[in-house]
């Protein structure tokens, strides 16, 4: 064993002790270490104040990129020095391939948790009135109303389209109601070169981006316009001129290939980032760890936006993990993390927006948990009143509706009125059935579509299954959907 | 697990080279003539790595340990040569590895995805069944991740056990939308994976370790590619079929060189890429020779070698003068001490080549 191990001496250790326990009390090694590092791991405490730290980022100037624990030397400790020259550090620390470890005498178990849980930041209290002292992205009456407008807009489709489900018109639904606010809020906060790997409760990314409503139906409805050539279920939807990548059901597959493609924007340097979403059950996944670490390790600009929205269909966050929520695991990696409340949209606003930016500039990712909840039904195929108290959320529905938050404040800067919110919802109304009617009466994609894109060609084998399958409806043409084209 | 198997040597030495015949097709991409330096297999890829690195400024090399030049030694000096950003190692996470090279891949480069074993593939088997592969189907076209190549060593190596000598190859051939392609010499696996790696398509790549030393032949010096989907006749023969992959064609060789001291003519066929398959020239071979045995080191049950028979009975029915024989790995775990029981042996095979030929 090398000589670095051998035990300090008395009095290094009483310094050492008090130095530690004047920090933190019983805030566990680990965050001694760091406390010592750098500056203490927790964001200001719950207050009426409000304040925007990105945990493990507090000091993003001093820090630069992520950080990194640089090995040292180890051959200048081969030969140990005297006892009476030994100087603190050759007593303290243990050279490691992964840097320098303080040692301590004192046997101590790292909690599991911390005493209190990491806070929320938010900008807005309850019902929409700016808290004092806040510091948020300053936002300008046209950007807030757009945000307000894509709120509604969302949530009218939603309701619309679920409806719709229910008529037997399109085969199957997913809602975000309540998701409103981390849906608008943070898609306002990227840019359009930012690309964007949706879990699938993200529809308002691509709504705020462009997406027609003629699109969304068409991708529902699986006809000749759908991007997709009708070959997945609704809601997978993709679109890429707006560097939306197409939607895979599989949880969390999207976040490793987020790192892959933010690496190539950071190699490419670009001023932009990759921005992938996801929810409470899927950080269980192995990608979810793959993603982050990767990320870390290979310090590529890429948000990861976890929508902690409670329920994974049915299973309870309790049963889903024992952290204190997300947030934390962002630390594990070394990943800067935050917290936010997702149902306040300047909050998430202002988290994705700075936290965009210092990805970016300091190619790092970014570990944002928006907490919320998933008002909704996991999806047309799931009835939550079967494993979740009505009264939860209708409390969610209504007191903590981020979209009637949002609106009182943009009503009280005197930016929206009843007479507009009547307007916008007529129009949005009017399109959305014109949009589904049209996307009903388009026909399929052809037949050939089957086959196109397995490979950038059709194979051998793929070519004779075609002829083969043209033969069978020849012959039994009353087998198959009369409204595909063959 | 590296050390495990750099004591290979020794232990594959009476495993032959499977020699590169002429080829019998003409195509747009071409075999330079016979020449070059004299380079193992392992060496041959990694010529094939350098080639890749410099001719695509757009081209990235990672996975496990391949910086220091990996376990195998496969990419030596290429990190050296073209930057540690463009050749790194990679956590050890292999759904990691795939799906960042499929997000690498989506941006428009060449991502080559080192995983350092076959048998190590399956944590990223999520990834390639359900992403890479379906990835320009879902979106219409809309993303592809056809930059990707997955590099992987498989099978047998003599004392690799369960972990170090599988030969997965079977649970990727039942995946539209990727490509599998398995080499076996050097000269092919240079032009090979030069092909896997420029592709449009996501492309695993099986590479017989059991040859990274032992298997040694002239490979040009030049960037050359090898098409894909296309099997090769690489022995004529009228009596009967014979197909098979990577390592197992040198075995499949022997046996037919034993075969042909008996009077019977074998005509070996080296399928290459194993999907999307080249079942003409398979084909064609048994049409000419009425019967067919499949040899691969894999499990019988549920193997590849079960697809080729299907579809050649379908075909050829007619024409088969006896079954289809398969002579394989055993349906059980790949032992250690049993190795030399588990494997279809050149005995084995030759067996099965009379008792067809005298159905």
């Amino acid at each position: 064993m090398a000589s670095w191990f051998r035990r300090s001496s008395g009095s290094v250790k009483t310094v050492a002790r008090q130095l530690l326990s004047s920090r933190l009390g019983s805030g566990g090694a680990l965050n001694q270490s760091f406390a010592i590092a750098r500056s203490s791991p927790h964001p200001l405490p719950l207050s009426s104040r409000s304040s925007l730290v990105i945990w493990g980022m507090s000091r993003v100037a001093e820090l630069g990129t992520i950080q990194r624990f640089e090995s040292t030397e180890e051959e200048k400790h081969l030969e140990p020095p005297e006892e009476e020259d030994s100087d603190l550090d050759y007593h303290e620390e243990m050279d490691f391939p992964g840097g320098k470890v303080r040692f301590t005498s004192e046997m101590e178990f790292i909690s599991g948790n911390s005493e209190t849980r990491v806070p929320c930041f938010r900008v807005l209290d309850q019902y929409g009135r700016l808290l004092n002292n806040v510091d948020f992205e300053q936002v300008s009456e046209e950007a807030a109303v757009k945000i307000y407008a894509n709120m509604v807009t969302l949530q009218m489709m939603d309701v619309i389209l679920y409806e719709a489900q229910r008529q037997g018109r399109i085969s199957f639904y997913l809602t975000s109601m309540g998701e409103e606010a981390i849906n608008i809020a943070s898609a306002a906060a990227l840019s359009d070169d930012d690309v964007v790997l949706p879990q699938y409760r993200e529809h308002g990314v691509l709504l705020w981006r462009g997406f027609t409503m003629q699109e969304f139906a068409n991708q529902l409805m699986g006809n000749r316009f759908d991007y997709g050539k009708g070959r997945q279920m609704p809601i997978h939807y993709g679109s890429n001129k707006h560097n939306y990548v197409t939607i895979s059901s599989p949880i969390a597959t999207q976040l490793p290939q987020a790192v892959g493609i933010a690496y190539s924007l950071k190699m490419d340097k670009k001023n932009a980032c990759a921005v992938t979403y996801i929810g409470d059950g899927g950080t269980s996944e192995g990608d979810f760890h793959a993603g982050l670490n990767f990320a870390a390790v290979t310090e590529s600009p890429v948000l990861f936006i976890c929508r902690n929205n409670g329920w994974a269909i049915s299973t309870h966050i309790s049963e889903q993990f024992r952290s204190d929520g997300v947030v934390v695991k962002g630390r594990a990696y070394g990943i800067p993390s935050i917290r936010v409340d997702g149902n306040d949209a300047l909050a998430v606003y202002t988290a994705v927006k700075r936290a965009r930016e210092i990805a970016i500039e300091k190619h790092t990712p970014i570990l944002i948990e928006a907490m919320t909840y998933r008002v909704g039904h996991h999806s047309t195929s799931d009835d939550s009143t079967k494993y979740r108290p009505i009264n939860e959320i209708e409390y969610w529905k209504t007191a903590r509706n981020p979209v009637s938050k949002f609106r009182n404040w943009v009503e009280s800067n005197g930016w929206w009125s009843d007479e507009a919110e009547a307007e916008l919802r007529t129009r949005v109304r009017k399109q959305l059935l014109q949009a589904i009617q049209n996307a009903e009466k388009t026909e399929k994609p052809p037949l050939r579509e089957l086959f196109a894109d397995v490979y950038d060609v059709p194979p051998a084998n793929l070519q004779d299954q075609e002829a083969e399958l043209r033969e069978a409806i020849k012959r039994h043409l009353e087998d198959y959907p009369s409204d595909v084209p063959v | 697990m590296a050390s495990a198997l750099r004591r290979l040597g020794s232990a594959a030495a009476r495993r032959g080279l499977s020699t590169a015949c002429e080829d019998t097709k003409k195509s747009l991409f071409q075999l330079p003539q016979a020449g070059g330096k004299s380079s193992n297999l392992c060496s041959a890829i990694n010529q094939a790595l350098h080639i890749a690195l410099e001719s695509d400024p757009r081209s990235y090399l990672f996975g496990e340990d391949v910086s220091f030049g990996g376990v195998f030694r496969c990419t030596t000096g290429l990190a050296d040569r073209y930057g540690k950003s463009r050749v790194f190692n990679t956590p050890l996470c292999e759904q990691g590895i795939v799906g960042f090279g499929i997000g690498l891949a989506a941006m428009g480069n060449r991502a080559i995805a080192e995983i350092q074993f076959a048998d190590y593939i399956f944590p990223a088997f999520d990834q390639i069944v359900n992403e890479a592969s379906k990835f320009r189907y879902r979106s219409g076209n809309q993303f592809n991740c056809g930059g990707l190549t997955i590099r992987a060593p498989y099978g047998a190596v003599g004392h690799g056990g369960h972990y170090h000598s599988q030969s997965p190859e079977a649970f990727f051939c039942h995946v539209p939308g990727i490509k599998v392609v398995i080499p076996r010499s050097p000269r092919q696996a240079k032009g090979l994976l030069l092909s896997c790696i420029r592709d449009p398509n996501p492309v695993v790549f099986f590479e017989p370790k059991w040859l990274y030393r032992q298997a040694i032949e002239e490979v040009p010096e030049e960037d050359y590619m090898l098409p894909l989907s296309e099997a090769e006749v690489i022995r004529e023969g009228s009596d009967i079929t014979v197909v098979g992959w990577g390592a197992q064609l040198s075995i499949m060789e022997q046996a037919c060189a034993g075969a042909e001291k008996e009077g019977i003519s074998c005509e070996l066929i080296d399928l290459k890429t194993l999907i999307p398959w080249d079942k003409e020239t398979v084909e064609a071979s048994v049409r000419k020779t009425g019967r067919l045995l499949i040899s691969h080191e894999a499990p019988v049950t549920g193997g590849f070698g079960a697809e080729i028979s299907a579809s050649i009975v379908e075909r050829c029915f007619l024409r088969l003068e006896a079954p289809v024989a398969r002579i394989c790995g055993l349906d059980t775990p790949f032992p250690l001490v049993f190795e030399p029981f588990y494997m279809p042996t050149k005995n084995k095979i030759l067996d099965a080549i009379k008792a067809t030929v005298n159905y």
